[in-house]
């Protein structure tokens, strides 16, 4: 080992880094990792292959399926009928791959006694995950709709959508409420995020935290169908994965919607803070 | 900048369940040292370190870096830098990649300091390659590397020459020279003494938890103006009452056949015609070298000291029972 450059100095220096930092920084290191592509590759695929099937389907003329004159009206049903199946298991699984693994891989590769002792505090570390996490969440969805948009337009066309209560909306209409649709859904599913991140802090496994997601996610849709429980219902984390239905109604419903905000934000909300506490908290006794 | 000392610590105690790792440690590192902080596997040397990094709250006590508590604020790591047990990386990125992200998190100016950070620890021919395939020792340099970045004024590192090569140990020795030829403070957590005792100006010793021993190197090897010799007479039973009779001359114990005791050198000196005036004639007079391997299993195995001397520096009595411990 040569001469270092290191010289005695004042260290004292304005400039610190923030939680842009970590932020910008936890996108790159997410385009290193396979997960990442493993769940953008599964949101933008699933609507590939459902496209695929709907033109098989129709070339064999095997008759209707569910939602299949809907499907076959306008491309612009795809993403929302993609939206009515994939709600509960497949979009809580993508986001948890990355919600469940950010905090628990570094445990596991021993990193966070490497970043804790920076120059950033903790809380700028945890916000800029937490910000990563929802991104990948928000980048999940929107590239699912917009893969299922476009592969469904190019099976059906770019038509007009009929909405729910049985109105027709005009294509640059419709297209804007799959959008906006989208972006209901990222509700319930940030509140999924919150949860993968609680459960990522506190197991410190990547594994656990991410199957631990997508379970407590089939849990409360299980207990929705239980008998007795019906009251619940509203109230569950589970029923938030539709209120977007509320958006493709004539006049549009905003109690599913207005009630997943604040339902959504009783789930995600103390599932956060609790993650921020262990986060802060912990001791980095290990790795 | 702050007059106070780089390390200061004070009562640290750190406990899991019924487990003390750390039973109340106080050290101060000035500035300018090369500190040795010694001890047996499961000493409580790791998780102290720990607790002067942040990374984990004492039960009791303070640590103080440069005035500053890093338990209260990150700022307190201001000019800190070092590792504990692996240095470790994100092994899906390049080295150079890890040195960018940490330089980030560093802030200021730190990044312009990659590349020199990447020659003193020889790693700028293979800085693009991903951390996964380095080796143990590469992983250790680009941890040094990673402190560089920090254009530390105090250094913290937890067995750096681990898992490295003859000659990457030597390398590391010098690298630790120079550093502090340039200035920083260094404290040195290791196993290997021989590296210690070449590198460090000061050193402490820890048993079960607590600190058994402070003091300067060279106190060790001076045995604090005393030494111990190992006599062999013709007549050892006559030798011994020449002994305990001589002003200057600690009480004699016998070791393996041999009188053992402690003296100054001008009482040694003066012995040697005692001893031929009482008619015991000497067969051998050697004084023994204290070594620091010597203090420290000393001080880590609970023996005895030959000639029962103190050793020289800061001591406190081990622990009547030893504490259960956690590295």
């Amino acid at each position: 080992m040569s001469a270092t450059a290191a010289s005695v100095a004042a260290p004292r220096d304005v400039r610190r880094p923030g939680v842009a930092t970590v932020y910008r920084w936890e996108l790159t290191k997410l385009r290193y990792q396979r997960r990442t592509y493993l769940g953008l590759g599964a949101a933008a695929l699933v609507p590939i292959l459902f496209t695929l099937a709907i033109h098989f389907h129709h070339g064999r003329r095997r008759g209707d399926f569910a939602f299949s004159n809907y499907l076959s009206r306008s491309g612009l049903a795809e993403p929302l009928v993609i939206l009515l199946f994939g709600a509960i298991w497949m979009f809580p699984l993508i986001v948890a791959l990355v919600a469940g693994d950010i905090f628990a891989s570094e445990d596991q590769n021993g990193t966070l006694k490497t970043i804790f002792t920076r120059s950033l505090e903790r809380h700028q570390i945890f916000a800029g995950k937490t910000l990563v996490a929802l991104t990948y969440a928000v980048v999940a969805i929107l590239l699912d709709g917009t893969v299922a948009v476009v592969a469904g337009s190019l099976q059906s066309g770019f038509n007009s959508l009929q909405s729910l209560s049985g109105t027709i909306v005009s294509a640059p209409k419709g297209l804007e409420l799959v959008y906006v649709s989208l972006l209901i859904y990222l509700i319930p599913i940030a509140a999924i995020v919150c949860i993968g991140l609680l459960l990522s802090t506190v197991t410190r496994n990547s594994a656990a935290a991410v199957v631990g997601t997508l379970m407590i996610s089939l849990l409360i849709q299980l207990i929705g169908i239980l008998p007795g429980l019906s009251g619940l219902t509203p109230y569950l984390l589970s029923t938030q994965f539709n209120a977007w239905q509320g958006l493709l109604r004539t006049p549009i419903d905003w109690i599913p919607i207005v009630r997943a905000a604040w339902v959504c934000a009783l789930y995600g909300v103390p599932a956060l803070f609790a993650a921020l506490v262990v986060f802060l908290r912990r001791d980095v006794a290990g790795g | 900048m702050s007059d106070a000392p780089p390390i200061e610590v004070r009562g640290l105690v750190k406990r899991y369940g019924a487990l003390t790792a750390v039973a109340g440690v106080d050290l101060t590192v000035h500035r300018g040292d090369v500190y040795g902080y010694l001890g047996p596997n499961g000493a409580g040397k790791t998780t102290s370190l720990r607790m002067m990094l942040g990374l984990i709250r004492p039960d009791e006590g303070s640590v103080r870096l440069f005035g500053s508590d890093p338990q209260l604020s990150v700022e307190a790591l201001d000019g800190v830098a070092g590792f504990v047990e692996a240095p470790a990386f994100y092994p899906y990125m390049s080295g150079r990649r890890n040195l960018e992200l940490l330089a980030a998190y560093d802030g200021a100016d730190a990044t312009s300091r990659i590349d020199s950070a990447l020659r003193a620890v020889e790693l700028e021919g293979r800085d693009a390659d991903r951390v996964g395939g380095y080796s143990h020792g590469m992983r250790q340099r680009l941890g040094i590397a990673a402190a560089l970045l920090r254009n530390p004024r105090l250094l913290l590192l937890d067995e750096p020459a681990t898992g490295l090569d003859p000659a990457g140990m030597r390398d590391m020795r010098m690298l630790i020279r120079r550093l502090a030829g340039e200035g920083i403070t260094v404290l040195l957590s290791s196993h290997l003494l021989g590296e210690v005792e070449e590198v460090c100006n000061r050193v402490a010793i820890v048993r079960g938890g607590r600190l058994v021993y402070e003091g300067e190197i060279d106190a060790i090897s001076r045995g604090a103006g005393r030494i111990v010799y190992r006599l062999a007479t013709t007549d050892d039973e006559r030798a011994r009452r020449v002994l305990e009779a001589q002003p200057g001359i600690g009480s004699p114990t016998v070791e393996h056949g041999k009188l053992v005791f402690t003296a100054d050198e001008a009482s040694a000196a003066e012995l040697s015609r005692s001893l031929v005036e009482a008619g015991a004639l000497i067969r051998e007079l050697a004084p023994q070298t204290v070594t620091l391997e010597d203090l420290f299993f000393e001080l880590t195995e609970g023996e005895q000291r030959a000639g029962g001397q103190d050793p020289p520096g800061t001591v406190e009595p081990p622990p009547p029972a030893p504490a259960q411990v956690a590295g």
